[in-house]
């Protein structure tokens, strides 16, 4: 089984502040407890565990317009493993995606590819590093202006990888890997159905044979059959050798199938002062069991006191109504 | 690459007074929205020339693909010739026909030719191609860039380890930027031929006296002015634009606004940039050939 690549977070290794509401703890002290066993069967189960993690991001700051979006992160991602990380939108997933491969700058922390600060590379070095990464996009983020062919080759023309005749067979290799027939090889990417058109971006990402993959909610908007087709490439990709990958999701039921370790990221601005953003890091096989209610509620799909929430909201737009009149009332 | 989005601007004002200040509230803001503005536009200034270098170092260290250039180059000028030869040729002819009545009123019609040509070439032919490139070309290039920016295709191509700037904005550049002169050369050919038809066909203007006072007056130097300016017209509408487009905001209504401001301001500038290098070339012209003087009439 997969999950025997886990390997645990360092609890030294927290952010100093921000670590300690009890629910924090909580979760900290079953890791110590696993922690001695895990370590061993990680040092036979890969060479990464004496190593450094293939990524980490340490004290990742991120804000937007004086707004803070992530604050002081820290992670792990041990080479093979499969992370998914969870959580309601606008908590900041996928601005921490694209800050580990380093399409957003943070305002503050380090993301070390490989025990290598990615945000100190010049242009050139960047570019270089990036073919070991796959990226597949939210919305596929195929160039519309170029044929599924010319997308999927793009990655391989760009670094002169292949050429010619090479080039097609590589291609189409790799989208039949993703299931996808050589006619479409000619066509639009909006000629395609949302479905095919992730499988697409998959191929893409997975052309170069990256050592990273990463995943921006790959399930989100597609039928119930198609996120299981997704999941299962997922897997198949994951079982590469040498693939890391880096998930996020709030289908629950992807995070369970695919993960090794799954991270729950909570939004800041609800978050209450001095506690982590991250909620759980943990096996996927513990989120039903998790102590925090706040854990439990996202897995269940439970809105919880969100609907009193909305209900508060309602009474503010009515009671507001004389605030605003005073204001302009001189 | 790795700062890929805007110049974060840290300044942006909160709207909200510090505290213990007496001055009065209105007053406050009434600043404060003059301050951000002014933040804005030094931000934007600041962000374009940031922009415009790191393309120019691109541009100088790898070449782009023939397969990324031709397509522009198409775009840019063959789609964009017949608007303007047709534009050119029309304020060729709006030209002969405007100043007809003045100079027939002082018996100077002869000498139209002159006039007419000698403000086409050296104004009109290449302010006019600048205009519809920026119009045709430079809003459909914010646009698209926008929308790419918008779809996370710009995210796409740099997480696949292409830089945006040299795979989308020195095309864009190049199509430009050597492409205007020709364009400009047509605007001014065009109108030139529409003026003389004008003239002579239709007001029966002398030919010969039409063509030879233009030929005395309208020079090499005035043909060299236009098109020098032509090439910073050009560049003018690719940064303008591709900087609009990478710096699109979210959605329909945000790549909108990026085509519309991408035309609008590039045209202001084009013709503020018209203004100083007119002034810059006269200066040249009269250190390089102090004793020639330019008669028109």
């Amino acid at each position: 089984m997969s999950e025997l690549k886990f390997t645990l977070q360092d609890p030294n290794e927290k952010p100093a502040g921000p670590s300690g509401s009890g629910v924090e703890r909580g979760t900290e002290s079953e890791h110590n407890g696993a922690d001695s066993q895990v370590a061993t069967v990680v040092a036979e189960s890969s060479q990464s565990a004496g190593s450094t993690p293939l990524v980490e991001l340490r004290d990742l700051t991120l804000q937007f317009n004086g707004q803070t979006i992530l604050d002081c992160i820290n992670l792990k991602i041990p080479r093979g493993q499969t992370m998914v990380i969870i959580g309601e939108s606008g908590c900041g997933k996928t601005m921490l995606l694209k800050t580990v491969v380093g399409l957003i700058k943070p305002t503050s922390g380090q993301v070390l590819y490989d025990g290598q600060d990615i945000h100190q590379l010049n242009d050139l070095e960047m570019t270089a590093l990036r073919r070991k990464f796959g990226f597949v996009f939210q919305n596929a983020a195929l160039f519309d202006s170029m044929t599924i062919g010319e997308n999927v080759a793009f990655p391989l023309v760009q670094h002169n990888l292949a050429q010619g005749r090479q080039l097609r067979r590589t291609i189409v290799e790799a989208l039949a890997e993703v299931g996808l027939p050589e006619n479409v090889l000619g066509k639009r990417p909006a000629e395609l159905s949302g479905g095919m058109r992730k499988r697409v971006g998959l191929a893409r990402a997975l052309v170069l044979d990256p050592e990273l993959v990463l995943y921006d909610e790959p399930t989100t908007g597609l039928d119930p059959i198609m996120s299981d087709v997704i999941n299962e490439l997922m897997l198949k990709t994951s079982r590469r050798p040498g693939v890391t990958s880096l998930c996020i999701t709030h289908d629950m039921k992807s995070a369970k199938k695919v993960a090794d370790r799954v991270v729950m990221l909570y939004p800041y601005s609800r978050l209450p002062e001095n506690e982590s953003q991250i909620l759980f890091d943990d096996f996927p096989s513990k989120l039903d069991q998790c102590p925090d209610k706040r854990v439990t509620q996202f897995v269940r799909g439970q809105a919880g006191e969100r609907l009193m929430e909305l209900r508060k909201t309602e009474v503010d737009a009515y009671q507001d109504t004389p605030d605003l009149s005073s204001k302009y009332a001189k | 690459m790795s700062s890929g989005s805007s110049i974060d601007n840290p300044i942006r004002g909160t709207g909200r007074r510090p505290n213990g200040s007496n001055i009065p509230e209105p007053l406050y803001r009434w600043f404060s929205d003059w301050g951000e503005m002014v933040v804005d536009a030094m931000v934007t200034v600041g962000d374009m020339a940031v922009f415009a270098g790191r393309m120019f170092l691109w541009l100088f260290s790898t070449w782009p693909r023939k397969g990324t250039l031709l397509p522009n180059f198409y775009h840019v000028g063959v789609l964009s010739l017949p608007v303007v030869a047709l534009t050119g040729t029309f304020i060729g002819m709006v030209l002969a026909n405007q100043s007809y009545t003045q100079f027939a009123d002082i018996g100077l019609e002869s000498r139209l030719g002159a006039v007419i040509n000698m403000s086409l070439v050296r104004e009109l032919g290449p302010v006019l191609a600048a205009t519809m490139l920026a119009g045709r070309v430079g809003s459909a290039m914010a646009a698209v860039l926008g929308t790419m920016r918008v779809t996370e295709q710009i995210d796409a191509l740099t997480s696949m380890g292409a830089n945006p700037i040299h795979y989308l904005v020195v095309p864009r550049f190049l199509a430009c930027i050597l492409l205007i002169p020709a364009l400009s050369i047509m605007a001014d050919f065009m109108g030139i031929v529409g003026g003389y038809f004008y003239s002579v066909i239709m007001l029966g203007i002398d030919h010969y006296q039409y063509l030879n006072n233009s030929r005395q007056i309208v020079g090499g130097w005035d043909f060299f002015m236009g098109i020098f300016k032509s090439f910073f017209f050009g560049g003018i509408i690719a940064i303008v634009s591709c900087y609009r487009g990478f710096n699109c905001q979210a959605g329909a209504e945000g790549v909108g606004r990026a085509a519309t401001a991408s035309f609008v301001f590039s045209f202001v500038l084009i013709l503020a940039v018209d203004l100083l290098l007119n002034i810059l070339l006269d200066a040249v012209y009269v250190t390089l050939w102090p004793h020639a003087t330019k008669q028109l009439l």
